[in-house]
């Protein structure tokens, strides 16, 4: 699903952000990666999305290739995730239905497609009444649900959430990784990228730690940072 | 799944238009803007190009015959003199005629009385068809028998040349650069309106949009704007023409001037602004999207 292999990331500015990151991530499972500000997590997430290519080793996601991989070929890698920003990065002229069926769009899929899949995602993150509304009329947590319609539409193998409770109250926070756990129950596997202790903590879950570029531990612990 | 929506592309190219209106209205302002220059220099070169022909045409070279042939025969040379390459037809005018031509310009006509005809030669007035082939011409000419001399104002020849020559640079020249001026300016516009829509373009990569999918809304945005644009232009470009053209002609009726009327380049001139409407507006779009497609 995702391998990362004696990864290294040094940016054009001399910034060296992963110092030989080694993990694994199988179909199926769900994993925090914690760390501090400034640790390499978000670096990670830009490999796995072909955001940024590795200086050096070899990051595989889904069958491809990232570091090797041709520019034309970066959509179907996309396609096979599904992304959730801190931000929600929500269109704001579009309302909620249009939001999630825009990403169905952007790969070629049909209206009739559309009509049938959108109001199914809406039903599983509890939006089926809000299809109309706007991203402004919604809460934070709402918001952050329309990501997350938006990023399961397409019927991804991986979700990555890059600090997805990060604009949110606890109990929203809460709701949120609820949601990703039950998306992660009915198949699809889950990255979860966070700094939030208690919520990592809430959970018995992997947690991948990463400090100053390098993995410093990996499994069914606590959030030791 | 499909690869191809023209719907879904229309409909997000037209609703574009209308959620970033102002920069709509200031893209089709620059699109209108630059055809009405542009249009106005081809309008103004279309029209000296017609005087210049004008005067061309008559500007006649003067073969004489020598005195050895009779009438007869000077009349048999129209043929030959024809059959030149740069000659668009000759006219015979027999010594008489020239007499009578030569006393039309003078008021006091006794002078000429005992003048006899034949101190004049035989003569074609020869019209040609490009005058700056007219040195060549009068070295045809006078390789037939029986022309003796040509008379052939080459200073004024060389300086109708000169002037269209002069002309059709300075129209090619401000063409070009207000073509590449029009593609700058509505490829900027375009471009902020891009600037607008740069986390939508953002999140279309991330969810495995290809750049194909995202640019085809645009360019259908640019190709509407570029042909409301062009049409607009087209439409003031008339009215502009026909109302200057009629005082032109109602106030300088000196008879130099005759401007030709917009019906007669109305169709390449329709066909000239639609082209530049569409290409401006539709390589302007995908020139301004091109640096957004980069992630």
């Amino acid at each position: 699903m995702v391998q990362l292999i004696d990864v290294f990331k040094v940016y054009e500015n001399g910034t060296k952000a992963l110092k030989g990151v080694n993990f694994k991530l199988e179909a199926g499972e769900f994993a925090f990666l914690v760390g501090p500000s400034g640790s390499g997590k978000s670096t990670i997430i830009k490999l796995i999305t072909g955001e940024v290519a590795p200086t050096d080793g070899t990051v595989l996601v889904n069958g491809f290739n990232v570091g090797t991989m041709k520019m034309s070929k970066m959509p179907y890698l996309r396609r096979s995730l599904g992304v959730i920003f801190q931000d929600f990065r929500l269109i704001k002229k579009k309302n909620v239905y249009e939001n999630v069926a825009f990403a169905m769009y952007a790969i070629g899929a049909s209206s009739r497609e559309v009509r049938k899949r959108v109001p199914y995602v809406l039903q599983l993150v509890g939006l089926e009444d809000k299809a109309k509304m706007c991203p402004d009329e919604l809460s934070g947590g709402e918001q952050q649900r329309v990501a997350i319609a938006r990023a399961l539409v397409n019927n991804p193998s991986l979700i990555i959430a890059d600090e997805p409770t990060g604009n949110l109250d606890p109990a929203r926070s809460l709701e949120i990784i609820m949601l990703l756990n039950k998306i992660n129950e009915l198949g699809t596997t889950v990255l979860v990228v966070t700094h939030e202790k208690a919520l990592v903590d809430a959970f018995s879950r992997r947690v991948i730690a990463i400090d100053k570029g390098k993995i410093i531990s990996d499994g069914l612990d606590r959030y030791k940072i | 799944m499909r690869r191809w929506n023209t719907g879904y592309y229309i409909k997000e190219g037209v609703a574009g238009i209308f959620s970033h209106g102002l920069m709509s209205f200031a893209s089709v302002c620059i699109i209108i803007a630059c055809l009405i220059i542009m249009g106005s220099f081809m309008l103004l070169a279309v029209n000296v190009d017609a005087i210049i022909d004008k005067f061309e045409k008559d500007n006649v070279v003067l073969a004489f015959i020598g005195d050895a042939l009779s009438e007869q025969e000077a009349r048999a040379l129209e043929s030959r003199i024809e059959s030149l390459p740069n000659v668009e037809y000759a006219t015979f005018i027999s010594r008489d005629e020239a007499m009578q031509s030569f006393m039309e310009g003078f008021q006091d006509k006794s002078i000429f009385e005992n003048l006899d005809s034949s101190i004049l030669r035989h003569r074609y007035a020869v019209y040609m068809r490009d005058i700056s082939q007219t040195e060549q011409t009068q070295r045809d000419l006078l390789a037939i028998n029986g022309i003796v001399k040509v008379n052939a104002n080459l200073t004024i020849a060389r300086g109708f040349v000169t002037v269209r020559n002069i002309v059709s640079v300075v129209t090619i020249i401000l063409v070009a650069i207000l073509l590449v001026v029009s593609l700058f300016i509505m490829s900027n516009t375009i471009k902020l309106a891009t600037y607008d829509r740069r986390d939508e373009i953002a999140i279309m990569k991330m969810v495995g949009a290809t750049n194909g999918f995202i640019r085809w809304p645009f360019v259908f945005q640019g190709f509407i704007l570029g042909l409301v644009g062009a049409f607009s232009a087209y439409i003031a470009q008339w009215v502009i023409y026909t109302l200057v053209s009629n005082f032109i002609l109602r106030n300088y009726t000196i008879g130099i001037i005759s401007l030709i009327s917009f019906s007669q380049v109305a169709l390449p001139l329709f066909f000239i602004f639609s082209a530049v409407g569409f290409g401006v507006g539709v390589c302007g779009s995908a020139l301004a999207i091109k640096n957004y497609l980069r992630v």
